[in-house]
């Protein structure tokens, strides 16, 4: 909402310097966004460059003696030019001869002194103003020059530039009261505050409404406009009638008549103001709905009466208001046919249609030129219905804005008396006497009562309630002190104060605004803090990222939106899984995002996939939920998965080593195996398994007893060619942190450090190629006993001296007690045990 | 008494010539076999004793005096020259290894959590110093959790804060907060105190450009007890400000306005870049907005289980994206999902 401060004027007294008014507003919920100045000097002008600009403030100020009120006495001829003018101006310091291109003063042009001066604001040689002739704001100094063989170093301005708007077709007509030669910032120097209206201020979103607010936090009082009807004037009873058919849509209706207006243009102080507010002026009836809308917030709606009585052939027109009929359409009078939903209320005549209630006018009864007598509705909404009138035909207009947030009824009679006061003021005519007024639903307010314990128990404020009363009391509420306890009625301009605890709630939050919430003292909690509570899943998450990153992985962090075919690329062509159920977005942003994701592998070989390019070694990681739909339940399962791709260089490359190691298999099983132990999970076992993303002999699941916690493998050459990948190979495992979570152990159990010194040998093994090692190993644990402390396998052979077919297992034993030295004897016995084991498992003994 | 004359001048010159022939050794190679020419079993002193018996009674003594001196000497002379050879070529050894340090450095791979991840821990161990404990729900939630029990009722204005995502399940939305977690905890908990910490991934529909993405992360704080203030909500931010950024940084709160608090507040932190007085990443204000905040609404109460006439909490929501920006200077939120890695690895 803009805010002139010349016009918020009218209703309090304001003495704050700018800044300081803007921070006032800003600390009582109405946040000023930007400061526009208009003519008033910058209040930072002086301020050292870096001092801190809290309050945005743009604009222009207009200096006092360059550009003041000046008075032209007649208009003459150019000499040389049709399209120019020559002004006799005096400027309070003498005469002076300016020349324009105005045409708003040709019709003046050659008929001798003026009978009455035409008021202009005039920019002195040296003024800094606005170009007229550049798109925009272009800051420009005056010079003097030569038009057209006539001396120019001075002008007559537009409000563009001034900064006023962005007119600049014609010069500024002053109202005939501005006093010539005096500076133009004195007389309409201005500052329009951007304020952000809250949702529940809707009752701010108005100049009173400001001033108001303002009032209270100030102790200044508020000057409400005020006006009366006539009482000696043509009474409107019996020149129209209301019938409201569902209240609980439109629980006030009023209308009031002027007659014999002229629609001219406003007095000009209305229609910079309305230009100011970032309205556009269009005549001096629809200017004052529009000016008193922005005065009171109540939005108001001038019918031309004459078509109204036409329209009900000569009677006096009744004005129903009703939920629209199926396949109803009006014309709105922004010139779109609009076909109209069942719970759109309209303001009809018995004709038919006239206006989408609360949002727009219609096309056919709006006030024209030739308008001579009006018809003005001042109606009160429900706001939920109108917020999804405006919402179903994309409309959003300014009485829209404040009806679909809710307009106290009362404001519609306040409003309509106004307006009409102005409209006459403005455009000629006679008010009628009385009103027009259905107020068939008031809206409930019960009084609220509030004592100094409620309000130390929200807020820890020690108040009084004669204080509380005082603050309540300055924002127009009706308080009764009642020993302890306070008794507001809510003011007739607002419905956002509830009832019950909620009321109490509503009362203590305008307490906190106005008393101000930079007083209320910072305290530390000192209530009883709850039982400590664990949260397995987050706590093995948090073990699992540290281990990842311990071990030199890089952690990423994907959009949870993919799309189907998106993941689809995790399989071979010929082995996608047959159209997996995603959740799906109805309005997606972009269809690359449309679904939540079911894999986060595919996730992360994205990631892979975007820095393929930027290194040699890429280790990545990602934690986070997958979404799979359900068919029991409406919200998705998420379960928490785990994912890891490796590719290319092994270690970082460094500028002495060959040809470094590229990663494979076995650096993921690594990570994997040292993850799980991280994890503390018991006796993890590796299986091959057949998975369609990975090489089928390079994959494996990851088991914990019955449980499959992950795969894991070498991405399989028809999947990998599906991304733009560039390492030979992507190793890649996807794991279910959800199920680790259940079977993670919570200690893990150490062993002393042994004491006695151990026996160290190798062995060597040969089998056929296709016997695992683990078998091998298994089966030399077996065999060693208690005594066997640590087996490694440190060399794999083959070659013609074991037979094709063959491979050679190397293993370094470690034979150790922990109550005595091991003796030869005891060590070769061992050994006999192991030998005999693996003999047994079908593997010979390498010479 | 010629020959005794003699021996004594040949040990002389045994001396002599042992040392010329040791000082004029270069390296430590040739000291092995310059000990066994001087000093081994037929080197000339040696001989000289062997010779001893025919040297005449009276003058034994004194010869062999002698050669046990020149012998001495030739071994004390190996020995120093022995050490300073050694040294020497110690120093050759050591100004031959001698290293271009200028050479970068042999980096280990380092692994690193994701900017958000490390923002999201950081914030969350401040206030977790602080009593508070970690709640986690749902990112995909119901309306009525994400909007109807937190006060937002269908088509209130109120709804216009947040735009959302839809599925295509219907009342089923990707949460706008991480507020539905405010009722799932006070169902969870109700009647006990509650003081917990929200964070987690939520989604807005809206048009992405630098300061906006339509995913982000969030920190919600609730408390619910007995005799929660106002006040106490703000002494809380504020020492989570302290802590987060210095014992500086100050605070304020602004009014405001969410559905499911009252009084509601914006919370500003004077900016820890420039401390206040003015700079790029505040556009000059001296002012962040850090998040918002709020008593918790009596119905919000009521919705989780707790009587609004005797229980009463504060709710905070702050963007640790947003935070880390400001802390980092990141100029484009979109960074944070793009994975590239010469974005992450700079943290």
């Amino acid at each position: 909402m803009k805010i002139p401060l010349s016009w918020l004027k009218d209703y309090i007294d304001i003495d704050l310097p700018l800044l300081e008014l803007a921070k006032t507003l800003t600390q009582v919920g109405l946040e000023v966004e930007e400061i526009l100045l208009v003519g008033l000097p910058d209040p930072y002008a002086g301020a050292p460059a870096a001092a801190p600009r809290e309050i945005k403030v743009s604009g222009i100020s207009w200096q006092a003696d360059k550009i003041v009120v000046a008075q032209i006495d007649e208009v003459l001829p150019h000499p040389n030019a049709d399209r120019l003018v020559l002004c006799r101006l005096n400027d309070g310091t003498g005469e002076i001869i300016v020349l324009t291109g105005a045409p708003n003063l040709f019709k003046y042009k050659g008929i001798g002194a003026l009978p009455k001066p035409i008021k202009v604001a005039y920019a002195r040689e040296g003024a800094r103003i606005y170009d007229g002739h550049q798109p925009g704001q272009v800051l420009t100094t005056l010079k003097r020059a030569k038009i057209r063989g006539v001396d120019s170093f001075s002008m007559v301005c537009s409000e563009k530039e001034l900064g006023i708007s962005d007119e600049h077709e014609g010069i500024i007509a002053l109202d005939d009261n501005a006093p010539t030669g005096a500076p133009l910032v004195e007389y309409m120097g201005d500052a329009v505050f951007e304020v952000s209206i809250l949702p529940n201020m809707i009752r701010n979103a108005s100049l009173v409404g400001v001033a108001r607010e303002l009032a209270a936090v100030t102790g200044k009082p508020l000057r409400r406009p005020s006006a009366q009807l006539p009482a000696d004037a043509p009474a409107v009873r019996g020149k129209a009638a209301i019938r409201i058919t569902q209240p609980e849509f439109n629980p006030r209706f009023v209308l009031g008549l002027v007659e014999g207006v002229t629609p001219q243009p406003s007095p000009y102080q209305v229609q910079r103001r309305l230009r100011l507010a970032g309205m556009r002026p269009i005549n001096s009836v629809v200017d004052a709905t529009n000016y008193v809308m922005l005065e009171l917030g109540q939005p108001l709606h001038a019918f031309d009466y004459d078509v109204l009585a036409q329209r009900a052939a000569g009677q006096p027109p009744t004005i129903l208001t009703r939920t629209a009929q199926p396949g109803e359409k009006l014309t709105t009078l922004d010139g779109v046919e609009r076909s109209l939903e069942p719970f759109t209320v309209l303001v009809c005549d018995t004709a038919g249609p006239l206006s989408i209630a609360g949002v727009m006018g219609g096309l056919e009864s709006e006030v024209s030129a030739a308008t001579r007598t009006v018809l003005l509705e001042g109606a009160a909404w429900n706001y939920i219905n109108i917020r999804r009138t405006a919402f179903s035909q994309r409309l959003n207009s300014e009485a829209a804005y404040r009806f679909s947030r809710g307009v106290h009824p009362a404001l519609a009679q306040e409003g309509v008396v106004l307006c009409l006061r102005r409209m006459a003021e403005w455009s000629g005519g006679q008010v009628y006497a009385g009103l027009v007024d259905e107020y068939p639903l008031p809206p409930e307010q019960p009084p609220v009562s509030l004592t100094s314990a409620d309000v130390r128990r929200l807020l820890g404020v020690e108040l009084r309630p004669a204080e509380i009363a005082a603050i309540l009391t300055r924002l127009e509420f009706t308080c009764q002190v009642e020993g302890d306890s306070v008794r507001a009625v809510t003011p007739p301009h607002r419905l956002d104060i509830g009832s019950g605890e909620t009321g109490k709630a509503d009362l203590i939050e305008e307490i906190a605004r106005v008393y101000g919430y930079e007083r209320i003292p910072a305290t530390r909690l000192a209530d009883p803090l709850p039982p400590p509570r664990s949260d397995p899943a987050l706590e093995l998450e948090n073990r699992a990222r540290g281990a990842l990153v311990r071990l030199g992985l890089q952690e990423v962090v994907s959009f949870r939106m993919t799309s189907p075919e998106h993941e689809a690329r995790l399989y071979p062509p010929d082995s996608r899984p047959p159209a997996p159920v995603y959740l799906s977005l109805r309005n997606p942003i972009t269809p690359e995002r449309a679904v939540m994701r079911r894999s986060l592998l595919a996730s992360l070989l994205d990631a892979l996939e975007k820095n393929a390019r930027l290194s040699e070694r890429l280790a990545l990681f990602e934690i986070g939920p997958v979404f799979l739909p359900r068919v029991e339940a409406a919200l998705p399962e998420e379960p928490l998965r785990l994912a890891i791709a490796l590719s290319g260089l092994r270690q970082p490359p460094s500028w002495d080593g060959g040809a470094p190691a590229r990663f494979d298999f076995f650096d993921l099983k690594g990570v994997l195996e040292i993850l799980l132990d991280e994890l503390r999970l018991p006796e993890c076992v590796f299986i091959p398994a057949g998975h369609p993303a990975f090489h089928p002999g390079k994959c494996a699941v990851v088991r914990c007893g019955e449980s499959e916690l992950g795969v894991f493998g070498e991405l399989h050459p028809l999947v990998k060619q599906q991304y733009d990948f560039l390492a030979p190979a992507v190793l890649a495992a996807e794991i279910d942190l959800g199920r680790i979570t259940a079977l993670a152990q919570p200690r893990r159990d150490t062993r002393p450090v042994p004491v006695f010194p151990p026996v160290l040998e190798d062995i060597a093994v040969i089998v056929p190629e296709s016997t695992p090692a683990a078998e091998i190993e298994a089966a030399i644990w077996q065999g060693g006993g208690r005594l066997l402390t640590a087996v490694r396998l440190f060399d794999i052979y083959r070659g013609e001296q074991i037979g094709t077919g063959n491979k050679s297992l190397a293993y370094s034993l470690t034979y150790q007690a922990d109550d005595h030295t091991l003796s030869a004897a005891e060590a070769t016995q061992v050994r006999q045990r192991i030998i005999r084991r693996l003999e047994q498992s079908g593997a010979r003994l390498r010479a | 008494m010629s020959d005794t004359a003699n021996t004594i001048e040949e040990l002389q010159r045994i001396l002599r010539d042992g040392l010329d022939a040791l000082h004029s050794l270069q390296d430590e190679d040739g000291l092995a076999a310059w000990r066994t020419a001087h000093l081994g079993r037929s080197a000339p002193v040696m001989q000289v004793f062997a010779r001893m018996g025919g040297i005449p009674k009276e003058l034994r003594q004194q010869v062999g005096q002698q050669a046990n001196q020149v012998k001495t000497a030739l071994e004390q002379a190996l020995e120093e020259r022995s050490a300073a050879l050694h040294h020497a070529a110690l120093q050759r050894k050591l100004t031959a290894e001698r290293l271009d340090i200028s050479l970068p450095g042999r980096r280990p791979p380092l692994g690193r959590a994701h900017p958000a991840t490390q923002a999201l821990e950081e914030i969350c161990a401040i206030f977790i110093e602080m009593g508070f404990q970690i709640y986690r729900s749902p990112e995909v939630e119901s309306d009525q959790l994400n909007f109807e029990l937190l006060n937002i009722p269908a088509h209130h204005p109120a709804r216009d804060m947040w735009d959302t995502f839809h599925t295509t399940t219907p009342g089923v939305i990707l949460r706008t907060h991480t507020s539905p977690g405010q009722i799932r905890a006070m169902h969870e908990m109700a009647p006990n105190p509650i003081r917990v910490i929200l964070p987690g991934m939520v989604y807005r529909f809206e048009q992405v450009n630098a300061s906006h993405e339509m995913q982000f992360n969030q920190i919600e704080l609730l408390a619910v007890g007995r005799g929660i203030t106002f006040g106490d909500m703000k002494g809380t931010l504020e020492a989570f400000a302290r802590r987060m950024f210095g014992e500086h940084a100050r605070t304020r709160l602004r009014p405001s306005y969410f559905p499911f608090t009252e009084p509601s507040a914006e919370v500003d932190m004077e900016c820890f870049i420039c401390g206040g007085k003015g700079c790029a990443v505040c556009r000059s204000g001296g002012w962040l907005e850090i998040g918002g905040c709020g008593m918790v609404h009596p119905v919000v109460l009521q919705n989780g289980g707790y009587d609004p006439a005797l229980y009463s909490g504060f709710a905070a929501g702050l963007g640790p994206e947003r935070i880390a920006m400001l802390k980092h200077h990141i100029e484009d939120i979109r960074y944070f999902w793009q994975n590239d890695i010469r974005f992450l690895e700079q943290f």
